[in-house]
């Protein structure tokens, strides 16, 4: 097993396109040392992309922010910044692993690991956040949800990895909000998640969202169903039963060790409907 | 020995709060776990584990393996003798698969390499052929007829004929006429109840370094609750005497009953006489999982009579119980625990051991009894929301006491039930009013406790400091119980005394650490060494005064003259007999061995406020107050720990631990990622009140403390749980879809 710290991205592209066998990118590592331990994997070569220009950067762009593919989930939440604009997304962040965890784990990682049940990705998902892919040829922009394939397994080609995800300016009066059910309240891996994106106009009507599940389907679902369930709505009652509704329906899932079918599709709803109220009181809604 | 009942003592140093003498160490990392033992020219060995739940062995090749560069020994099955003695010779064919592999995790082979990296991949190259056979993993569906057979001839005389071949085990206890008992009845409830294999979760994997020299000398170091027990059953495993293999316990990272059995001990033995090279090994957290003890897994059906008013008229039990893929007596404990807080006329249980594609069962803190009262519990608490009654109120009127003639046999001596009840009702977190959605849970729970043989010997310095040597590893505070009682006893400072774990070359054999026996029997020993070593240093004083030696008292830690007539003497205290004793005689120590009994046996009371979200099923533990009678606190930060401890065990027991097997029999949730104990979060504080009624059996009145706690906590919070969503819950654990689909069905 080979392993490389390039300086610059041309690179890292170049090492991971050039390598034959098993490659692997190394951020905080918080997913490819355990399967590493575990005997999942044995890689031919791993990249690390710490030393990558700007890729422990959050930079201010458009009314947004780039957030690099190595910045940690605790720096990350340590921005008051995207805190502000986007909470729903850094408390996402913020619930995978440990404190030591946080201070390796990224958003970026957490995307590429392609577990249905990460926790960040319902809620870059439901933000419409882009993915910024290096590669052999030009970088290019990926929405989120575009980048899973299924359990463990990610769009990206040969040779191209993730530098950075852009989380989008907002409108004012807007909100997003997520939540996961675990049997614990840390330290856990998601059952079934859900995140919500929306933004009111000045009646408190919802005139724009995004809803998004995790740990339903093999990827995150984009339920569009449920977004249309609560627009034109203050989601009232009757709005977040359809919302909820709307969830159930979209799921997928499978009965493993951490939860059965019945109670991922149930709980999918229960936990949309609560992360709408959140999002809605977060974007001035009176819910 | 009994209780010193004849002096209204007024301790000076028992009951107070001391730092504990390992908290240093262990802060600072200095202290020495199983993993941190190394030896020069050590070789490090791992273990090849079957991935399949039931199989025949057909053959095994690991000349590939043993053709690698670096890898210095490969053993399998054949590499072990099979020891006559049954109970033995299930260890040998746990700690390496013979014929068949008979669960998942089940060792077949093991290679020592000079690296770790080189043995993990000389374990690719061992190639093992295997004729996978239909396995069984249900207790129930293992005693179904033609459930496949784990072990054949395995029935002791007391199962009848009939039975599954995988019924190895039955007993029954009891007394009365159950029919007359039912028949007086105003309500009758009828219940079964499963509860789920779960694992003791110390932190610590087993870790052991094995050293064998060519005249067949070997020494052993390894994390264990009882150096003596590893001794006894690797030197029959490896045919040697007890004398040439000395064994070393570690400091322990958590036992909880799982580290009173040997893995790896053998493994590493056999391995290091092969080499003739120190060879270690260290368990992965997987490994843990797979292939050391958790608890038996449950079938229990209960029944319960019982008046308006409250009194149970009956009560009766069937348990199947499964230890695994070998014979285990676990259940005996349940049937004998089950009713055992309770003052009853008329009660039966009966119990059966049913072999299962599982770890073989290792012990549990109060090992058989959580399950079986969890099942007596739930129904007690039914009855009592059918009749309206108050479950405290309800335990009180049925309670067992003094002269109670116990479900299992014998007649209770002073035990704290009662007070405990009443302590609990009494308490303000009975009276707390319950927010809408809440409930609260009450249990009572059982131990027997346990004394055994006990080995202390208690050196006293010249510099007037004192050494007490015991044999049990400190997996609850003993060190620091111990130098107290020491302390009390000579009436020197407790910071004068020091008390280590001795090898077995250095003293007489103890008992493993099991039974919460250790602060009660090795306390009970200590204090009789003092005793010893106090007639002595009388003696000596004597010897100086040229008085006779029973004309000497020892009382405030000296040596007086006993009364006007012995002659007028200033005092001497310990340290200065110390000082002068190579002139008296030569050096001063105490010594005590026995087989103590009079442990004691052991109850406390649980109180759990709860809520259940209606919508996902999960529950979140609001108040817990545990009550128990500790006989006597030597050290009360110790007791409350072992009763927060116990609960929190049988918290995470309730809600979300257990063994989950797939359809092809392999553990699905080895790590501590799926196997889901309770992190800190998840807990309000447990609140712990120390009840102190003197067992007769001990001379300070001292009672095990150590595993009562985890048996109410199952009960405790099924009731609460069945109490906040309306439904009678009767399976172990509440995990949130459970739970959900109980309220949805409802």
């Amino acid at each position: 097993m080979r392993y490389e710290k390039p300086q610059t991205v041309a690179d890292a592209a170049r090492l991971l396109t050039a390598e034959k066998g098993i490659t692997r990118v190394l951020g905080g590592g918080t997913d490819v040392l355990v399967q590493l331990k575990a005997g999942m994997v044995e890689p031919d070569l791993i990249v690390d992309i710490k030393a990558l220009p700007g890729i422990r950067a959050i930079v201010a762009e458009a009314g947004g922010f780039r957030i690099g593919a190595a910045v940690s989930n605790a720096q990350l939440g340590e921005d008051a910044a995207v805190r502000a604009l986007w909470p729903g997304v850094v408390e996402a962040a913020g619930l995978i692993g440990s404190t030591q965890v946080q201070g390796r784990a990224t958003m970026a990682g957490n995307l590429c690991n392609a577990s249905p049940a990460g926790d960040a990705v319902p809620a870059l998902v439901a933000a419409g956040a882009v993915a910024r892919v290096a590669g052999p040829g030009v970088a290019r922009d990926v929405p989120v949800e575009a980048i899973p394939a299924g359990p463990g397994k990610t769009t990206l080609k040969r040779g191209e990895f993730i530098t950075s995800i852009f989380l989008p300016a907002r409108p004012a009066k807007s909100g997003d909000a997520y939540l996961r059910f675990i049997p614990r309240t840390e330290m856990d891996i998601a059952v079934a998640s859900a995140a919500v994106s929306l933004t009111l106009n000045d009646q408190g009507v919802i005139t724009a969202a995004r809803v998004a599940l995790g740990a339903v389907a093999p990827t995150v679902r984009l339920v569009d169903d449920a977004a249309t369930a609560i627009i034109g709505t203050k989601l009232h009652d009757d709005a977040q039963a359809a919302l909820a509704a709307a969830c159930s329906a979209a799921c997928a899932p499978i009965d493993d060790k951490r939860g059965t079918i019945e109670f991922r599709t149930e709980v999918a709803g229960v936990l949309a409907k609560r992360a709408a109220r959140i999002a809605y009181t977060r974007a001035g809604g009176q819910a | 020995m009994a209780f010193d009942s004849h002096e209204k003592r007024q301790f000076k140093q028992v009951g107070t709060r001391p730092p504990r003498p390992d908290g240093v160490d262990k802060v600072t990392g200095r202290a020495q776990y199983g993993a941190d033992v190394t030896a020069p020219g050590m070789l490090t060995a791992r273990i090849l584990r079957s991935p399949h739940a039931h199989a025949r062995i057909v053959s095994i090749d690991t000349s590939e393996a043993e053709a690698m560069a670096g890898v210095k020994g490969v053993v399998t099955g054949r590499d072990f003798a099979l020891p006559e003695d049954a109970g033995l010779a299930d260890i040998a064919v746990n700690v390496m698969a013979r014929d068949k592999a008979l669960y998942d995790g089940h060792a077949v082979a093991a290679v020592a390499a000079v690296s770790p990296a080189i043995a993990k991949a000389a374990l690719k190259a061992i190639k093992v052929q295997y004729e996978v056979l239909p396995h069984v993993t249900d207790v129930d569906a293992a005693m179904q007829p033609g459930a496949p057979v784990v072990l054949e001839g395995r029935a002791l005389e007391s199962v009848p004929a009939g039975m599954s071949v995988n019924v190895t085990h039955a007993s029954e206890f009891g007394h009365g006429d159950l029919a007359a008992g039912f028949a007086k009845a105003d309500r009758i409830v009828e219940r079964s109840f499963k509860t789920a294999a779960t694992h003791q979760g110390y932190i610590e994997p087993h870790a052991c370094l094995a050293s064998v020299t060519v005249d067949g000398k070997a020494d052993l170091w390894c994390c264990t609750q009882g150096q003596f027990m590893v001794r006894t059953v690797c030197a029959a495993l490896m045919g040697m005497e007890a004398s040439q293999l000395r064994v070393t316990a570690s400091e322990i990272g958590g036992g909880f009953g799982g580290k009173t059995t040997v893995f790896i001990e053998p493994v590493a033995l056999v391995l290091a006489r092969k080499t003739g090279r120190p060879v270690k090994i260290t368990m992965t957290r997987d490994e843990v999982f797979r292939a050391t003890g958790p608890t038996v897994s449950t079938s229990i059906d209960v029944k319960i009579g019982m008046t308006k008013d409250g009194r149970i008229t009956a009560g009766e039990a069937r348990l199947r119980y499964s230890g695994g893929a070998f014979p285990c007596g676990t259940v005996d404990m349940g049937a004998m625990a089950a009713f055992a807080a309770y003052d009853l006329e008329a009660v039966r249980t009966q119990g059966w051991n049913v072999l299962t594609n599982r770890p073989k069962e290792a012990a549990y803190r109060a090992p058989g009894a959580p399950q079986a009262i969890y099942a007596v519990e739930s129904v007690v608490d039914e009855l009592c929301q059918i009749l309206k009654l108050d479950p405290l109120d309800v335990r009180i009127r049925n309670a067992a006491k003094k002269g109670t003639k116990s479900s299992y046999g014998p007649v209770f001596d002073d035990i704290g039930l009662l007070a405990t009840l009443e302590a609990a009702k009494a308490h303000p977190h009975y009276k707390a009013p319950l927010k809408p959605g809440q409930a609260r849970g009450v249990s009572c729970g059982f131990w027997f406790n346990f004394g055994g043989n006990t080995c202390v010997s208690l050196n006293v310095n010249t510099d007037g400091t004192v050494g007490v040597t015991e044999g049990n590893p400190d997996i609850g505070g003993s060190r620091a119980s111990i130098s107290l009682m020491a302390a009390e006893e000579l009436g020197i400072p407790y910071d004068k005394v020091r008390t280590i774990v001795a090898d077995t070359a250095s003293l007489g054999y103890n008992d493993v650490t099991d039974g919460s026996r250790v602060t009660f029997s090795v306390g009970l020993a200590t204090i009789a060494a003092a005793r010893d070593a106090k007639v002595k240093m009388c003696a000596r004083a004597a010897k100086i005064w040229g008085i006779d030696d029973e004309a000497v008292e020892w009382k405030d830690g000296a040596a007086w003259p006993a009364g006007p007539n012995a002659g007028q003497f200033p005092p001497m205290s310990l340290a200065e007999i110390a000082a002068v004793s190579f002139q008296t005689g030569g050096p001063i120590a105490g010594h005590h061995e026995v087989n103590a009994d009079g442990a004691g046996v052991s109850f406390g009371v649980h109180l759990c406020d709860l809520e259940v979200d209606p919508e996902t099923g999960k529950t979140t533990i609001l108040r817990y107050s545990v009550f128990q009678d500790a006989g006597k606190a030597v050290h009360p930060d110790y007791v409350e720990g072992q009763m927060q401890g116990g609960a929190v065990q049988g918290i995470g027991w309730a809600l979300n631990e257990e063994y989950i097997y797939g359809r092809d029999g392999r553990l699905q949730n080895p790590g501590f990622l799926d196997y889901r104990v309770p992190v800190a979060s998840d807990l309000p504080m447990i609140e712990a009140v120390i009840l102190e009624i003197p067992n007769p059996g001990h001379p300070y009145g001292v009672r095990g403390v150590g595993e009562t706690p985890i048996v109410p906590p199952l009960a405790a919070i099924s009731n609460g749980v069945s109490r906040a969503v309306g439904v009678r819950m009767q399976e172990l654990p509440l995990s949130p879809p459970r739970v959900l689909k109980a309220i949805k069905a409802a």
